[in-house]
């Protein structure tokens, strides 16, 4: 018996869902609903090629549009989802119509966390940018002129992608970071002062455990002048002729708390990714999720999670429950370099370097006892290659043999 | 539009019309070919859109970039066939190449 499925969020997660449920010969009704005017998209780009010109829009979707035609799945872009009515089985679209669903999919991915200053309204701020979607990057693209000075708040992935294609571009950069070094949350100090050194070296200062403290305007009231920076109680002015902020993703939660489902950190799903409405699943972005690799829930944000858990929300609505075993992995791309990492490296009790009497590349291997928990490595792929696999399996491994760069890493496990 | 042929480790096969200037791996994704997951979405960084290329095709592509031939060793049973779908691009020369699935990728 056909049923409807109706797919909130077109991206990555929401995307491939469509598609692999096609794939694997379900054919009930699929309608994919997405608030962005572009059919499903590789966001990963956005701040790499896309902002420095060298991928185009087109390159960036995930099919073309004539393959959801080809496979009858319904696109709905441009359409806002208001509610979900889960008696009357309804979505609620922003005009006031409704979409019946016998099965639903949450993947509404994460939006970027707004700069809050007193008495500062920052969309209101002509010269202030996040990025998350296409339509940021073509806001801030013009902006890029060689010469203007920006001012980068946040130190993450994102913000040093965006560093790198800004210095690139012959923009002046400084980025400002509220902790003591970079990646804080998602990598260890070797990894940190490494990537520093490779930005300081392209022209980029950083101003490290500083947070903004306020913005100066000018007369309009519309466009930042400068950036108030405070590290230790000295508060610094740096000029700016534009900022941006990247100071992480938050869940978008809303239509799922309005509608009573449980919500924690992202939607609460078990490892099948059904919500605690078994006809109401959660993926991608949004979703947080037990994790067979962490033994613990997590909220992951990268395209390969995405893909990993459309797979499993597929696996549920045709019948043949089956959770990730997948180890979460990720990547990153500044001024040329590769960069890999594998696992979560958060809770290490050390970490193992290979590689680094380089400036160009570098491994970190993170040990949790005598096993690999995670590794991030730069421009070094044979090693991302054997990482993976220690981490996979969960090999023990002798610490010496690992720090010597001299033992091919498959000869390192005990 | 030249063709390519996907063959899945059961033996079913998907023919379908690339695009020249488009990579392998598109192809397969455009056509929802099973057994192409390409999480890292076509930059060589994640060895998950693994080929075996046809015998008879193996010498007539061009030889894979380091990169590529760096990634491929993170992938599964890898064979001297082995190449990653989003480094092969699609050209008219290419019109008829075969190319293998492994198991490890069609698993449902």
């Amino acid at each position: 018996m056909p049923e409807k499925l109706v797919i909130v969020g077109a991206g990555q997660a929401g995307g491939d869902l469509a598609t692999t449920l096609r794939q694997r010969g379900w054919n009930g009704h699929i309608t994919l609903v997405g608030d962005e005017p572009s059919p499903p998209y590789q966001r990963p780009p956005l701040s790499k090629g896309y902002l420095l010109g060298k991928v185009s829009r087109e390159q960036l979707f995930l099919k073309p549009t004539t393959t959801y035609e080809r496979f009858d799945i319904a696109l709905r872009l441009g359409t806002r989802v208001q509610a979900v009515d889960r008696t009357a089985k309804d979505v609620v679209i922003s005009d006031g119509s409704r979409l019946p669903y016998d099965k639903l999919v949450l993947a509404t991915g994460r939006r970027a966390r707004p700069l809050t200053l007193p008495g500062v309204d920052a969309d209101r701020l002509d010269n202030l940018f996040t990025l998350r979607r296409i339509d940021d990057v073509d806001a801030l693209r013009p902006q890029f002129v060689p010469g203007r000075r920006l001012v980068l708040v946040g130190g993450g992935y994102v913000g040093l992608e965006i560093a790198a294609v800004a210095a690139q571009l012959g923009l002046e950069v400084t980025v400002v970071e509220a902790a003591p070094r970079l990646l804080a949350r998602v990598t260890g100090p070797e990894v940190s002062s490494f990537l520093e050194g490779v930005h300081r070296s392209h022209g980029v200062r950083f101003r490290l455990a500083s947070t903004v403290a306020r913005v100066a305007l000018d007369a309009s009231g519309r466009r930042v002048t400068g950036v108030d920076v405070s590290t230790s109680g000295v508060v610094e002015r740096l000029v700016a002729d534009l900022v941006l902020v990247g100071i992480g993703m938050q869940p978008n939660t809303a239509l799922a708390s309005a509608a009573g489902l449980e919500v924690d950190d992202g939607i609460v799903v078990d490892e099948f990714a059904r919500t605690s409405d078994p006809d109401v699943l959660a993926i991608g972005d949004c979703a947080n999720q037990p994790s067979a690799y962490a033994g613990r829930r997590v909220r992951l944000e990268s395209a390969p999670n995405a893909i990993e858990h459309a797979k499993v929300a597929a696996a549920t609505i045709l019948g043949r429950l089956q959770a990730s075993t997948a180890t979460p992995w990720f990547w990153s791309e500044q001024y040329g370099l590769k960069l890999q990492m594998v696992g979560l490296s958060g809770g290490a009790d050390q970490c193992i370097t290979r590689g680094n009497r380089s400036a160009t590349t570098l491994s970190a291997f993170y040990l949790k006892g005598d096993r690999i928990a995670a590794a991030d490595v730069i421009s070094r792929p044979a090693d991302f290659a054997a990482a993976r696999r220690l981490v996979t399996s969960g090999a023990r491994v002798d610490p010496d043999r690992l720090a010597d760069d001299e033992i091919p890493l498959a000869e390192v496990a005990i | 539009m030249p063709k390519i042929t996907f063959i899945e480790d059961g033996g079913a096969e998907h023919a379908v019309e690339a695009t020249v200037g488009e990579s392998v791996m598109h192809a397969a994704m455009d056509n929802l070919v099973p057994g192409i997951s390409a999480e890292c979405g076509g930059y060589a960084n994640c060895a998950t859109c693994h080929v075996y290329v046809d015998q008879a095709w193996a010498d007539r592509l061009p030889a894979p970039e380091e990169v590529e031939e760096v990634m491929i060793e993170a992938a599964f049973d890898v064979r001297p066939t082995s190449r990653l779908s989003c480094q092969i691009q699609v050209t008219e020369a290419t019109d008829g190449l075969i190319v293998n699935l492994p198991a490890s990728q069609t698993g449902a």
